[in-house]
């Protein structure tokens, strides 16, 4: 019975990574064509030529590309990420923490975010062209249309300066209690909302009110179902494809577009790691943590697919 | 609380009924328009009163009313709608919610988007009988399988678990049924049930509804605009017109001494004499043995396939849906290029896909849709339409172009201001006309009709199949007219073709193939077409030999 579902499943799934060995050969390319040397760039500008070969040789540098490909894609299918030439720690021990750190911001952001945007779109369509629908939409575009380190910084300004309830900086440490952990990620996780809000929002109001044409839909009504209950036992179940995409989206968008707010408030996540090793040039952490977010991502919208298939009851129920 | 001015056993009580509903024409200011004009009726419980009338004639408004339901922007505004007793107009939003699906139920014309397909069926069925708690779920269950049963549903016990996708149309459309008989409510709604069906199917659904109504004492207001259907199933009829009332009376009355003329023009609308023409010595095009599929898929839509037509001659293909119908004219098209067999035309093969074709060989083939309104270009105008082929096949330009489709409209007997008219401005029978001028601006041999009366109103469609005949006696122009109605098979064919499950079952001059003995199916066909007689389908069901295909 679920024959079906299960091909397409696994064919999405092989997709998925066949897509993610096609983003690691891109990334490890993007970082060699980049110009500048790793080995100069450590060493700096004084350092004499032998010690510059020297330095090559041990990195390897001086072997073909495709060989080097293959070194780091083995040892990234092992856990081991290398180890980031800037400090010379092992990358994949720092980027823990840090991923952990992301996640954590990333799942309470989405937490607050996905239920609010998809309860604020099932109102808005069921006070469809009235001003609840208008206040809600144009609400939620102005958040997004600001740019999130506006809003990051208004945020501080109110909350961190002029009343004082959270901190501006959000520092976190291994070890920290739950609730102070909770009101260190207040604002960044307030501010991740904000931006990603209107964009599932609209989303779903779109989606919904498509289906709201269905004759279906006039079946539903005509039973004596309350408008609310029409959109949401009728309408909902059949808009959802689309709206887990969005969701999807913005949550691959929540772990990976975090960078520009993990800056602002400090907050020791995956963003600024990157942000810290582009400017030292270290490729290695670069290639690291771009392959991360590549596979965020891949897996996000596989999520988004297969709950889409799940969801279409031609698929999960064949003839 | 009763009403002083209520009958004891009345039901329904409409009274002036006014509907209006505000429109947008392109490039005008919005416009108020009246669709329904005080029309006022009454029905008695237990008693079936049928709606009927041409589209646009407000049945379904009237019908909608009855729950207080306008659909887009429709508006009641005036009148009084008393539904056991209240005006249920009074009663504002929660009284519509009340008596919707508890006292008045509906049944759409297609199930198959009626239902929604993200639930299952025994959930949606007794949905509004647990919403107005009139049973528990075990008790509503219980009566819902007992109506499946009611209405012949196969597996009447495990029917309900199904997904809407895994039940086939007609019986969708009875499932629907039940649905409204679930929560026992004093009217139903049928809303051009049997429409969308085949007529094999539609026979099996009429039975299983008149049954389900006589049984239950329920009332029903059952619209449509075939007038053979509704004196099946009603007491009374009612025909409407223009949103106004024409004329109201019993069954018996109405088909057999409407009072009326437009009641009369409905009731014998489908009546032309067309004498058959003899096949002439050699056909000017053949089908032979073509068999085709779709994508690589092992099974074959068209099986061995052989046809002939003849210079000015008609050739009538009918069949149910799926029957192939519409993938032979695409075969002969080369839209779908035939994995065995060939089309021959003027002695020599075609090429089998249609970017082989020469330009001449597509001029001699040209074709009308079934729905005009998608088949047009809505931002050119007819002048451009039916221009077009001019220029393309002849060459015509200018002056002479305006010409010759000055003549051509006179020809569908539009007149000249039309050339200057975008086809939004157009009805559906006008529309219909400034295709069938588009292929016979290309001269061509052969024109391919696919179902092109069906979507249009019994007496435009006549009007159409009259400009048809008329035509091919001035153009010598030949027909392959697919249809899946055999009343217009009837009126127009000169040989016909039935088809099922992707083969002919039987062919020949009209005469021949319209005369017994019958193969079961083109029997099972030909007593499936509804008659404008009383106890019609009572006799029909008895005297069938097959089941047909949609159950």
């Amino acid at each position: 019975m679920s024959s079906p579902i299960l091909k397409l499943v696994a064919q999405r799934v092989a997709l998925g990574i066949l897509l993610l060995l096609a983003v690691s050969v891109l990334i490890f390319a993007g970082t060699q064509i980049l110009p500048g040397d790793v080995a100069q760039a450590i060493l700096g500008q004084s350092a004499t030529p032998e010690s510059l070969a020297n330095l090559r040789e041990q990195l390897g540098l001086n072997q073909p590309a495709y060989l080097r490909y293959f070194h780091w894609l083995g040892g990234v299918l092992t856990g081991d990420l290398g180890t980031a030439m800037s400090s010379g720690q092992d990358i994949a021990t720092s980027i823990k923490g840090r991923l952990w750190n992301t996640l954590f911001l990333a799942f309470w952001a989405a937490i607050v975010a996905v239920p609010l945007a998809i309860i604020l779109g099932l109102i808005a369509v069921r006070y469809r062209n009235g001003w609840v629908d208008k206040l809600i939409s144009g609400l939620a575009l102005a958040s997004t249309s600001f740019p999130e380190f506006f809003i990051g910084y208004v945020l501080v300004y109110f909350f961190a300066v002029k009343w004082q309830i959270f901190p501006g900086i959000s520092t976190v440490y291994d070890g920290m209690p739950f609730g102070e952990r909770m009101q260190a990620i207040a604002l960044p996780a307030t501010a991740l909302t904000l931006v990603v809000l209107a964009h599932m929002m609209r989303m779903t109001r779109a989606a919904i009110l498509n289906v709201m044409q269905s004759a279906y839909v006039e079946t539903a009504e005509l039973k004596g179902l309350s408008a609310f209950n029409v959109i949401r036992k009728h309408a909902f179940p059949n808009a959802i494809a689309p709206i887990i995409n969005v969701v999807m989206l913005n949550l691959a968008y929540l772990i990976v577009g975090v960078v520009v707010v993990e800056v602002i408030f400090v907050y020791p996540g995956m963003g600024q790691y990157l942000v810290d090793h582009v400017t030292k040039r270290d490729v290695p952490v670069v290639q690291a943590v771009g392959l991360i977010f590549a596979a965020v991502y891949i897996s996000l919208n596989i999520i988004a697919d297969i709950a889409a298939i799940v969801a279409n009851p031609r698929l999960r129920h064949p003839k | 609380m009763a009403d002083s001015k209520a009958k004891p056993g009345l039901l329904l009580d409409i009274r002036n009924l006014r509907i209006e509903a505000t429109v947008f024409p392109p490039g005008e200011p919005p416009k108020n328009i009246v669709l329904v004009h005080d029309v006022s009726l009454t029905l008695e419980k237990g008693k079936v009163l049928g709606l009927i009338g041409e589209s646009g004639a407000g049945k379904s408004t009237i019908g909608l009313s009855s729950m207080g339901y306008g659909r887009g922007g429709v508006r009641i505004t005036g009148g009084e709608v008393i539904l056991n007793g209240r005006d249920i107009l009074k009663g504002g939003k929660d009284g519509f919610r009340k008596l919707r699906g508890r006292e008045v139920c509906y049944v759409a014309q297609s199930a198959a988007a009626a239902f929604n397909p993200a639930h299952r069926l025994m959930d949606q069925v007794v949905e509004a009988t647990l919403l107005h708690g009139t049973a528990t779920r075990a008790e509503a269950e219980k009566r819902a399988v007992a109506l499946f049963k009611k209405l012949s549903l196969p597996n009447p016990e495990t029917i309900g678990e199904r997904f809407p996708h895994q039940v086939s149309g007609g019986q969708l459309q009875r499932v629907m049924t039940a649905m409204a008989l679930c929560s026992e409510p004093d009217l139903i709604v049928f809303d051009e049930p049997t429409t969308a069906l085949d007529v094999t199917t539609q026979i099996d659904v009429l039975a299983a509804i008149k049954d389900a109504i006589r049984d239950t004492h329920v009332a029903a207001l059952y619209i449509t605009h075939d007038l053979a259907v509704v004196a099946q199933v009603s007491d009374e009829i009612m025909v409407l017109r223009h949103g106004r009332l024409v004329e109201w009376g019993g069954t018996r009355q109405i088909i057999k001494e409407p009072r009326q003329e437009y009641t009369n023009a409905l009731v014998s609308v489908h009546e032309i004499e067309h004498a058959e023409q003899k096949p002439g010595m050699t056909p000017f095009l053949s089908v032979k043995n073509v068999t085709a599929a779709y994508g690589r898929s092992q099974i074959k839509v068209l099986k061995n396939v052989s046809v002939d037509i003849y210079p000015g001659q008609t050739l009538a293909v009918v069949g149910e849906s799926g029957s192939g119908k519409s993938t032979l004219a695409r075969a002969i098209t080369g839209l779908l290029p035939p994995e065995q067999g060939t089309v021959t035309f003027d002695g020599r093969p075609l090429a089998n896909r249609l970017a082989d074709r020469p330009k001449e060989d597509l001029r001699q083939l040209q074709m009308i849709y079934q729905m005009p309104d998608v088949a047009m270009n809505p931002r050119q105008t007819v002048g451009t339409i039916i221009g077009r082929p001019l220029e393309f096949y002849f060459g015509i330009r200018g002056r002479e172009r305006d010409k010759r489709v000055a003549e051509l409209l006179d020809k569908i007997e539009m007149g000249k201001g039309f050339s200057d008219r975008y086809p939004a401005e157009l009805s559906g029978g006008q529309k219909q006309r400034v295709c069938i001028a588009r292929s016979l601006a290309a001269k061509p041999k052969l024109i391919i009709c696919d179902e092109v009366t069906s979507a249009l109103d019994p007496l435009v469609a006549h009007g159409i199949l009259e400009l048809l005949l008329e035509l091919q006696k001035e153009e010598n122009v030949a027909y392959l007219f697919i249809t899946h109605d055999l009343a217009t098979v009837k009126s127009i064919a000169d040989s016909i073709a039935v088809m099922y499950r992707g083969e002919v079952v039987r062919y020949g001059p009209k005469s021949q193939v319209l005369a017994p003995p019958f193969d079961a199916y083109t029997d099972l066909l030909l007593s499936s077409v509804p008659e404008m007689e009383i106890g019609w389908l009572e006799k029909a069901i008895k005297g069938r030999r097959m089941a047909s295909a949609g159950n």
